[in-house]
């Protein structure tokens, strides 16, 4: 039976204890103001329950997102064309998994193990980027998530690197490292179909008209609807609005789309000179709240395959768990 | 007659390296804790990684082609893949014991073609050696780990074991036609000599873990990939493999 996900749940007592502490004053305020220098939150400083509960939230839902962002992609893997696309598809999608690690590592250090966020994700209390519950249909779906997904992802990242966790801060300098390779990589599949052959083209076209959807809710919906966000903000936790990196990403990429002759499926999508703001058409949220709360295309498939590899590695991990039969040999 | 005795063996070098990095690399995203998948796939990688220096070789020999065309679409009876990488991953323990097996046998390959005659595999061999290295230390690692680890492992990985031996002998199929050819002109040893070396290579480990050495003398070899008697499963890999590359093989990609 799959219920239970990973086996190994420890009690989180750490969290537990710091919520009956409240939250006092003075160390509230020395705390923001740190925060205001611009200096870094470190795992055993003092910090609100509610800082930690959002981080931690922010950060598993990130490293669930790189794990299950793995899987669309990891499925063309095995039908990547040709030796370069398929060796770095392999290690792109190795990687995110890397960002994965990095990531619940860090969500860790504030007190929730990597069992219990994968139990969350499981049973569908904890979520991941609604993009990845879309599916990924043809080749040219695997161009379009390389350079626009990771290219957005990279916008998300690249304004999280500056909050206030550190070790969450670190994690980042790497992904955003890495991920400008991932972009670079989709970017030259992504070129190839679209000065390719007509069918490369056309192919490329259909898997642009359906991503684009999702690839407009990546950020999150519009600030007018988003709660919260102002205290998020002032901590450094939240470190930049949703609509305003929805721009920066449009203002950075639909350019390069246009320049290639590809056209985007909203009649509505321009720059106003005035304002320099782009405008579109509403990308309908009523969907997007649809699939995040696990009406999507492929949300079910996607836990599916996480729970096949918990339930199939299960045996595995047991058996590293054995510390008493441990068997111990130098690494090299 | 030399130039086909090396085709021959670079073919089904090329062909196993491919097939088995392929069924590697389904691992990525799914394996059962996060650092080992990124260990396999890593090790998938370089297991592809080496095919393509494989092809390349073939591809600068007379009537060469070009290596994408050669690996992702030749019909299968062409392949000389061995049986063992052929088959689907089934579980993680099929998966590493075969993991174990094959990359000692490939490191025992690799390091005779140190001496080999035939300049690019020769430096082929050198490049690869390091990483091979590794290889081997983590699938002796883990099978030493899992053999050690309580009942269910251990009985998981002699299961394996006894199910994948006759496939993992079937890696030293003879070749009939050219080895003599490659001996004589020590292009490499032969795959008798290979297959001993293999075994004095695997047994020690498989003491230490208290893994059963199946009789060798009453299993029979899984012998005819390298003459293209193929698995049933080899040819849905084949298809699947190629289906983007063969819309349109002159295209890009």
């Amino acid at each position: 039976m799959y219920g239970g996900g990973y086996i190994f749940e420890e009690p989180n007592n750490r969290q537990v204890r710091e919520e009956m502490l409240h939250d006092e004053p003075e160390k509230l305020a020395a705390f923001e103001e740190r925060i205001a220098r611009g200096e870094k939150i470190e795992p055993g400083d003092w910090m609100p329950a509610e800082y930690r509960r959002q981080l931690i939230r922010l950060i598993e839902q990130h490293a669930h997102s790189e794990i299950i962002g793995a899987l669309p992609e990891g499925t063309w893997i095995t039908r990547a064309p040709g030796f370069k696309r398929k060796l770095a598809l392999i290690a792109k999608v190795q990687d995110e998994i890397g960002h994965g690690q990095l990531l619940y590592n860090a969500a860790e250090t504030l007190g929730k193990t990597r069992e219990a966020m994968i139990n969350d994700l499981l049973s569908g209390k904890s979520k991941y980027s609604n993009v990845f519950n879309y599916p990924a249909k043809t080749w040219a779906d695997v161009t379009v998530i390389g350079f626009l997904i990771d290219a957005a992802a990279i916008v998300n990242q690249v304004a999280n690197s500056k909050g206030s966790y550190g070790p969450y801060c670190r994690a980042l300098e790497r992904i955003c490292y890495e991920e400008s390779f991932h972009l670079k990589q989709g970017h030259d599949a992504f070129i190839e179909l679209a000065t390719g052959t007509p069918a490369q083209k056309e192919m490329l076209q259909d898997a642009l008209n359906r991503w684009w959807k999702p690839i407009m809710h990546f950020f999150g919906p519009p600030d007018k609807a988003s709660l919260h966000s102002e205290k998020l903000m002032q901590w450094k936790v939240k470190m930049a609005s949703n609509d305003d990196m929805r721009n920066q990403f449009l203002d950075m990429y639909v350019p390069k789309i246009w320049e290639l002759g590809l056209t985007l499926p909203d009649p509505l999508l321009r720059k106003n000179p005035e304002t320099g703001r782009w405008e579109y058409s509403d990308p309908d949220w009523d969907e997007f709240f649809r699939v995040i709360n696990g009406g999507g295309p492929c949300n079910e498939e996607r836990l599916q395959v996480r729970k096949w590899a918990e339930e199939h590695g299960r045996w595995v991990r047991k058996a590293l768990m054995k510390p008493a039969e441990k068997h111990s040999l130098p690494v090299a | 007659m030399l130039n086909k005795a090396i085709t021959d063996l670079l073919t089904k070098m090329a062909d196993d390296e491919l097939i088995l990095g392929h069924r590697n690399s389904e691992w990525t995203g799914l394996g059962p804790v996060m650092e080992e998948d990124i260990a396999f796939s890593s090790m998938a990688q370089d297991k592809i990684g080496h095919s393509w220096a494989l092809f390349r070789i073939l591809e600068e020999l007379p009537e060469g082609r070009p290596a994408d065309l050669n690996a992702f679409c030749r019909p299968e009876a062409a392949f000389k893949c061995c049986h063992l990488v052929e088959y689907p991953n089934s579980g993680y323990d099929f998966s590493l014991m075969r993991h174990f097996l094959f990359d000692q046998a490939e490191a025992v390959r690799y390091e005779s073609l140190q001496e080999s005659s035939f300049e690019p595999l020769q430096q082929l061999s050198k490049k690869v050696k390091g990483e091979l290295k590794y290889h081997t230390l983590h699938a002796n690692a883990w099978i030493l780990q899992l053999s050690k680890a309580g009942e269910e492992s251990y009985d998981r990985m002699q299961t394996a074991l006894n199910e994948i031996m006759a496939l993992a002998a079937g890696i030293f199929e003879p070749a009939r036609d050219y080895e003599q050819a490659l001996i004589d002109e020590k292009v490499y040893p032969g795959e008798k000599e290979l297959y001993n070396r293999w075994l004095d290579r695997i047994y020690p480990v498989l003491v230490k873990a208290s893994l059963n050495l199946p009789d060798l003398n009453a299993i029979a070899p899984a012998y005819g990939g390298r003459t293209g008697q193929h698995t049933p499963y080899l040819g849905p890999l084949l298809k699947e493999m190629g289906e983007v590359f063969n819309l349109d093989t002159a295209a890009n990609w």
